[in-house]
């Protein structure tokens, strides 16, 4: 009786140290995979204030850190990606030549997310617009909708891509304002490497904020800011 | 000797029929092989690009959608409005509904990037697009069509035909506005973001559809070596030209008020006079192959016979098709006014004139849905009873 007794405590004894290895991997594994537990919250905005008067010509350093840090070839045929560009302007009346930085503006209304029909094209709680590229069909309806050009197609198959950000053949992509990087405390890669700092990044809505403040004092206008989109990214010397 | 004489031309058009459905099999083949090498080596093989992100796919696919809710004119004109004539011939109607909605759809299917989740569009729904929306629209209009059409065939329920032509009239107004409103919800697209676009969708599907079933019935008369009743190919042949009137009204109508828009006046002249192969798709395929000419085919004196309705019709589709191309890759190819007053380049196109051409495998693909149309037409009309029985001395 008491043999079968010690037995059994030793049966359980085992079993429940079997299954503490066999979980606790799975476990560490998960909260790492996961990162944050905390849920992105409304209480922040992420944005961008694009000083375009310090945003030199032929300076490319934005473009160049996207690409490495998204893993995008560079290529620049019209079916390449590009989630950020550098545009040349020329005002038609007074001649004035400048260049900026484009790519998605992270609208609080995006056309992009309206007319999504799997809804895969979303907006975080705190500003960031994204593609889920587990629901996106490829149907470039967001492309089609987009006033600002910033999304792509991915036109081939993918090689080598960066676990940290997730793309696929099929679907569509543009600026994830280095979500990956962000959520981990860091400044999207572009931002980082302006040698002019010229992308000052930051929350829109924390009155105390560096973008805050320097909004406040600098006139800075958001692009085609008649659509009533209230995007996340603004220019100063537009 | 002479039993021989009246079967063998009999036996000929069997195996004439058996070889058209083998063609149009091919065709719909070529197009699925299209499809499949695009999904392998992905829209690279296409001449879309993050400019001209919708191309000739799209162009035969809203053709054949457009069409399939014009067509159903027939049945509404009979149905509702009860005029015997047309009455006769709403089961055909009904049936090419089906058939080029069907047709409309695989293509659009077909050449989205990631065709393989299209279940994914009905287990996520979002609320706000019109593509989801149209996704609701599409598939109700196949089962109103069936329904109707059932009512129509189905002596028991020959009472409900009138409520279920009703039905279908008003659901492809809806679906129609639909197709037009994915356009117009295009809010910083020149081109589109335009309350015309569904009305003027909606009459420009009443001339296509009436192209379209002239061209139907006319085969299917002179195969069964049957003469259309002058009357109602009078009829039919004086409304389908109304209908080509009222729809260039409204292309008027839109590059008009365009052109009236300073901020406008950019875009229209590159659509109507500088833009290379829109304006001449334009001025060439639609004012003078698209209307001026089925217009003199239909409403001159000397002509306005069964082979003049006939090439009026195809000249009308060929202008539909001119137009959609103009409308839908035209409007993409001007760039996006981005910043206004500025002049713009990047290397992403900013400020350029998007460059597109064909590939084979697209058009492939269009033509394939084209050819499912004709499958489902050409066994429906064998299978089930869809031949227009004339009613002589229609009132």
């Amino acid at each position: 009786m008491s043999d079968i007794n010690v037995q059994r405590r030793q049966f359980l004894k085992t079993s429940v140290g079997a299954a503490a290895v066999a979980i606790a991997p799975g476990m560490l594994l998960f909260d790492m995979a996961h990162g944050k537990t905390e849920a992105v919250t409304g209480k922040v905005r992420w944005g961008m204030l694009i000083d375009t008067a310090n945003c030199a010509d032929g300076c490319n350093e934005c473009v160049t850190a996207c690409n490495k840090e998204n893993g995008l070839s560079g290529g620049l045929s019209p079916t390449d990606s590009q989630w950020i560009r550098k545009v040349d302007l020329r005002d038609k009346r007074s001649g004035r030549e400048f260049s900026l930085p484009m790519m998605c503006q992270h609208c609080e209304n995006p056309p992009c997310v309206d007319v999504c029909p799997t809804g895969s094209s979303f907006k975080r709680a705190d500003g960031i617009v994204l593609v889920d590229k587990h629901l996106c069909i490829g149907c470039r309806y967001c492309m089609m909708a987009c006033p600002y050009k910033a999304r792509s197609f991915v036109h081939e198959p993918l090689h080598d891509q960066k676990p940290d950000v997730p793309r696929g053949k099929g679907t569509v992509e543009s600026c994830t304002m280095c979500v990956h990087r962000v959520d981990k405390g860091q400044q999207p890669a572009c931002a980082e490497a302006c040698p002019n700092k010229s992308i000052l990044f930051g929350n829109l809505n924390d009155p105390e904020s560096d973008i805050s403040k320097k909004i406040r004092s600098v006139a800075s206008i958001q692009i085609r800011a008649d659509l009533g989109l209230n995007t996340g990214l603004r220019y100063q010397g537009l | 000797m002479n039993q021989m004489a009246s079967h063998s031309p009999l036996r000929f058009k069997n195996r004439l029929y058996y070889a058209l459905l083998a063609a149009g099999g091919l065709i719909v083949l070529l197009g699925l092989y299209a499809a499949h090498m695009m999904e392998t080596h992905g829209h690279i093989i296409t001449g879309m690009n993050n400019q001209i992100v919708w191309g000739a796919p799209h162009v035969f696919a809203i053709f054949l959608i457009i069409s399939a809710s014009g067509v159903l004119n027939v049945s509404s004109i009979g149905s509702v409005f009860n005029k015997p004539a047309y009455k006769a011939r709403a089961p055909l109607a009904g049936l090419l509904s089906i058939a080029m909605l069907a047709g409309g759809l695989t293509v659009l299917m077909l050449d989205l990037g990631r065709p393989e989740r299209i279940i994914v569009a009905a287990t996520h729904y979002n609320i706000t697009s019109v593509f989801a929306w149209n996704i609701l629209l599409y598939s109700g209009m196949f089962a109103a069509v069936v329904v109707y059409l059932w009512t129509m065939m189905e002596q028991r329920m020959k009472a409900w035909s009138k409520p279920a032509g009703f039905l279908v009239l008003v659901w492809r107004f809806i679906l129609t506005t639909g197709t037009g409103v994915i356009f117009s919800f295009l809010v910083a697209r020149q081109a589109f973001g335009t309350a015309i676009l569904p009305p003027m969708f909606i009459v420009i599907s009443f001339a296509w559809g009436m192209a379209v079933f002239h061209i139907v019935q006319s085969s299917i008369y002179a195969w069964n070596a049957k003469s259309l009743d002058e009357y109602v190919q009078k009829r039919m042949r004086n409304l389908m030209g109304l209908f080509v009137i009222a729809a260039l009204y409204f292309v008027a109508t839109y590059h008009l008020t365009n052109l009236y828009f300073a901020k406008q006046t950019e875009f229209e002249r590159f659509i109507l006079i500088g833009g290379g192969v829109y304006p001449l798709l334009f001025w060439a395929g639609y004012i003078l192959v698209g209307n001026i000419l089925p217009l003199l085919l239909i409403y001159h004196p000397s002509f306005g016979k069964t082979g003049s309705v006939i090439v009026a019709s195809i000249l009308i589709i060929f202008g539909g098709f001119s137009l959609l191309y103009v409308l839908i890759i035209g409007g993409q190819a001007f760039p996006l006014s981005i910043f206004p007053g500025f002049e713009a380049s990047s290397s992403f196109g900013d400020g350029a004139i998007g460059l597109y051409q064909p590939s084979i495998p697209e058009i492939m693909l269009g033509v394939g849905g084209v050819g499912i149309s004709f499958l489902i037409t050409a066994i429906g009309i064998r299978v089930l009873d869809f031949v227009p029985r004339e009613i002589p001395k229609s009132p």
